[in-house]
């Protein structure tokens, strides 16, 4: 395209309104010696030909939707029906910015509202926000929340170390000039009963995830009570796949304190990981501590109802260095994308996914731990992810997959890499997406792998 | 406004889609985990595209006419990056895939980083940031550790004037950093004055944002530069205004250490809503084993014919600040557009969004109050209030614009200018939609004066009347609840 439309002369009387001879004269105040500098940008490409260097470079990369996948660790391969980029792709919504101008951002803030109760709904919490950047952040954002709830008066929050390692690696990037003390992932292999017990009256907050980063479901029942009686009123964040409460009895009904966790699996794909949405949900009592963009509803001068940026004295622009947060843009078409997708799917829809992830994830787990050199490691009930011990080092058997056997296949993720405790252990993930054949044929891949390995050891 | 609710079309019993049959024998079902209820809507297709094909209707947006909100860089948002981000082999690769089987992102990545420091200047780029604040607090955590990293404990300070984004403070102020605020001086610069007096062994730097959020280019900022460098401090650039400046000035030649850009203001990329953004962060040579974990790096190998793109972590790297690898899909977008202005196409951009505020600011310069007299760059700020209108407030005149079918200015921002009124056209609105606001801005000023209730009153034309945002906070109504309706 054409990227500013004026005409030579209309760009002519428009100096001359302004009062200055030429384009320069409107860069007097830019140093000469700075001003015009050479870039060194490629050439410029026109539509057509940008388009056909997209093309490659997009095929250039192998898609996962095109291959039979069993990688999540936290993004995941989920079927997202057209009705959600049927929504995301109207310029009424994603050309529009921040809804500072209520009355013309109805459509925005209403959407954003309908998010927020869902959210609640599925989590079962009082209160949500309008989104953090992911899973991440957000994690960082309940540490936040909970130190200040305790207005900075205790130090120490403990991490379950099941918790996915990219969070606990933005937490503690977040927090480095904090002074907090960050505990309970040290000894990667200890088991939640023990890091529980770490949680003392110095203790802001208990962070565990469910499903955890291994899949399994953490059992809640008396947690909260645990963290409150032994933290004297410590929180208990938790992180949770969201698809998993299509089926999974929610956090809020076990009493945590903050639910939240990543939003990619409710309608976004996989898109090398981000934009992902991270959603945050907590109790009432907690609102004003919360960070972000809060939605509420009320009514125009004439009684008839709307919605509004609310609670905005949390905020960097009112609060300033006093604010919850610094978070300003979030991800704010990605919440449409949730809204569209739990709408679309629905009460029946999303139940009928998550048995489907539960079913298919245990049909694999039970075809695998039926072949010779592979144990599937489950202490406790899975979800859709499960980990199994593999005869040979992970990246071994991923390479086996994709380059030796009779198609591609993206096998799951190799433990190793933030576990050295779990050489040999990969994470296995199976959603809706993965056919009973596509599942069968990994099996037979693995039991190949086991046979060729077998051969190459006692050679 | 009629639209229901999602939940209030809900019929129990419908469905909206089907799914297929479970190919794979069920398995037990954890009994004592299982929740009761799922409370979701329950709607069809058509149900789902009506509602939010109604809401959409309810908004206004860069697609409908001019959105001069100062400070955001509404631009057009070029359709080209619609369809570049959704090819399926970009959507549909997973991020811990194999770095063999997703070098054509990994190619995009480098080379985006690369547009990114020939229009900047700085060494090396981080595209982990989301949004302009996370970029701001990774360069902030930058700063602070590299003055650890050198010993220099004792540092704890940072200057930020008052014209700043609020971002700036705030993500100061977790990173652990004291806060100081500077004035501005008479022509809307940084007091260097007022500066003096930090300049000590406690500074960290300074944040400054050029130019600066009055719309003007800061007549010291190369002075700035030399007085925190002196003292030992780095400076920050929030660059949130870099579309007044790509291809007219490199932000690191005159002496910022650390800014972070905004692919969805500077880059064409759309702001959704609200989201999501995107905030790389760029930094001079001695910073760049601070960047956040982990940036694009390409291995030349002798033995193959094409280079080998990789991740890899920066050595003394504040660490990761979000999952995975940044906001890919809007990357994309950033460099397509890019790729479709080289050198000459990134400045006509800028001196054309400088050439249409100048502009409009001259057609209204006589009616509405102007603090700093000066050429601005692509935004400027009047004062929404006029001497013989009294009762009216800048406010006033934004929801007045709406009766217009236009897009108010930000307001009540920058905090030093009273009823600020902050207007950034953009290059891409064309010399009649700008004369179309100036009209309506001026006889909106002619309303504030002859019958100034149509301006209390306002919007008169919009699908609600002016919401009362005090019984939005007072009432905490932030989320649906069937019982309650």
């Amino acid at each position: 395209m054409v990227f500013v439309p004026h005409t030579e002369e209309e760009r002519q009387a428009m100096l001359k309104a302004i009062g200055v001879e030429k384009m320069d004269d409107l860069f007097y105040d830019v140093p000469a010696k700075y001003r015009y500098p050479t870039l060194g940008l490629e050439a410029p490409l026109t539509e057509m030909e940008v388009l056909e260097e997209l093309q490659e470079l997009s095929e250039a990369n192998l898609n996962a939707y095109r291959t039979p996948t069993f990688l999540g660790a936290g993004i995941y391969r989920h079927w997202v029906p057209a009705v959600v980029d049927y929504v995301l792709s109207r310029g009424e919504f994603y050309t529009a910015y921040t809804p500072y101008q209520a009355e013309i951002s109805q459509g925005t803030l209403t959407a954003i509202f309908e998010y927020q109760s869902l959210i609640c709904d599925l989590t079962g919490m009082e209160v949500a926000n309008a989104s953090h950047y992911d899973g991440a952040t957000a994690a960082a954002e309940a540490v936040i929340q909970a130190y200040n709830v305790f207005r900075g008066k205790r130090k120490k929050v403990v991490l379950a170390p099941t918790l996915h390692p990219h969070y606990r690696e933005v937490i503690r990037t977040y927090t480095q000039g904090m002074g907090l003390e960050i505990v309970g992932d040290e000894a990667l292999e200890k088991p939640l009963e023990e890091v529980v017990e770490m949680v003392d009256e110095q203790t802001f907050a208990f962070i565990v995830q469910t499903p955890n980063f291994f899949g399994e479901i953490e059992p809640l029942e008396g947690l909260a009570d645990e963290v409150h009686t032994r933290g004297k009123k410590a929180l208990l964040a938790v992180a949770v796949n969201p698809i998993s409460l299509g089926l999974l009895k929610p956090p809020g009904e076990y009493g945590a304190d903050i639910v939240f966790g990543d939003g990619q699996p409710l309608g976004l794909g996989l898109n090398f990981g981000g934009p992902t949405l991270g959603f945050y949900a907590t109790k009432m009592r907690y609102v004003h501590q919360m960070a972000g963009r809060i939605v509420g509803e009320t009514k125009d001068v004439e009684g008839k109802r709307g919605f509004v940026l609310t609670l905005t004295s949390r905020e960097q622009h009112i609060r300033r260095h006093r604010a919850t947060s610094n978070i300003c843009s979030n991800q704010g078409i990605m919440t449409l994308a949730a809204t569209v997708y739990l709408s679309a799917l629905g009460k029946d829809g999303l139940r009928k996914v998550a048995l489907a992830n539960y079913h298919k994830a245990h049909y694999a787990a039970e075809r695998i731990a039926a072949l010779p050199g592979y144990t599937v490691v489950a202490d406790k009930p899975f979800f859709n992810e499960f980990v199994v011990e593999c005869p040979a080092p992970v990246a071994e058997i991923n390479d086996f997959l994709l380059n030796e056997w009779d198609y591609e296949i993206i096998g799951g993720y190799d433990l190793s890499r933030d576990y050295p405790h779990l050489a040999r252990h990969m994470l296995v993930a199976v959603t809706e997406m993965n056919g009973r054949d596509e599942i069968d044929d990994f099996v037979e891949a693995l039991r190949a792998f086991a046979d060729y390995h077998q051969v190459e050891v006692e050679a | 406004m009629t639209e229901p609710l999602i939940f209030e079309l809900s019929i129990p019993g419908r469905k909206g889609v089907r799914l297929p049959e479970l190919d794979v024998p069920e398995s037990e079902l954890p009994a004592d985990l299982l929740r009761d209820d799922l409370p979701l809507p329950e709607v069809s297709e058509v149900d789902v595209v009506r509602h939010y094909l109604r809401l959409s209707q309810l908004n206004y947006a860069v697609d409908k006419g001019i959105y001069p909100l100062g400070s955001c860089t509404m631009k057009y948002n070029p359709k080209i990056n619609e369809v570049a981000a959704r090819l399926p082999g970009f959507v549909g690769i997973h991020p811990l895939q194999d770095e063999l089987t997703v070098q054509g992102a990994l190619y995009l990545m480098y080379h985006l980083q690369e547009q990114l420091k020939a229009i900047s200047g700085f060494d090396a780029i981080s595209l982990q940031p989301a949004a302009g604040a996370h970029g701001e607090l990774t360069g902030v955590l930058i700063m602070r550790k590299y003055h650890l990293d050198r010993g220099e404990t004792q540092r704890d300070t940072m200057l930020i004037p008052d014209s700043a984004h609020g971002t700036n403070p705030a993500s100061t102020s977790m990173s652990g950093l004291r806060v100081v605020e500077i004035p501005s001086d008479a022509r809307g610069n940084v007091d260097l004055e007022a500066m003096k007096a930090y300049m000590n062994e406690r500074l960290i730097g300074i944040m400054i944002t050029n130019p600066n959020t009055l719309g003007l280019f800061d007549e010291n900022l190369e002075a700035i530069c030399q007085m925190v460098h002196e003292a030992g401090g780095l400076v920050y650039g929030d660059g949130a205004n870099m579309n007044a400046l790509m291809g007219i000035m490199r932000p690191a030649e005159i002496g910022i250490d650390v800014m972070h850009f905004n692919l969805h203001k500077t880059f064409s990329t759309p702001h959704g809503g609200g989201g999501p953004g995107s905030g790389p962060v760029g930094v001079v040579a001695k910073l760049a084993d601070f960047l956040p974990a982990p940036i694009v790096v390409k291995e030349e190998d002798a033995e193959e014919e094409a280079p080998l793109y990789t991740f890899y972590d920066p050595p003394k790297s504040i660490g990761r600040v979000k999952s995975f690898w940044g906001h890919f899909s809007v990357m994309i977008k950033a460099y397509t557009y890019i790729r479709m202005l080289g050198d000459e196409g990134v400045r006509r951009a800028a001196e054309h969004a400088v050439l249409n505020a100048n502009y409009l600011l001259s057609r209204i310069r006589d009616v509405y109050p102007l603090p700093y007299d000066r050429i601005c760059k692509h935004e400027f700020v009047v004062e929404g209030r006029f001497e013989d209108a009294p009762g009216v407030r800048a406010l006033d005149i934004a929801k007045r614009l709406i009766d217009y079918g236009v897009h108010p200015p930000t307001n009540y921002f920058p905090l030093i200018v009273h009823e600020a009124l902050m207007i950034e056209p953009t290059e891409t609105e064309s010399k009649q939609e700008v004369d179309r606001y100036a009209d309506i801005l001026l006889k909106i000023a002619e309303e504030a004066k002859t019958d100034p209730d149509l301006l209390h009153e306002a919007p008169h034309n919009a699908p609600v009347r002016r919401l009362d945002e005090v019984y939005a906070a007072r009432q905490k109504i932030l989320r649906y609840r069937r019982d309650q309706q």
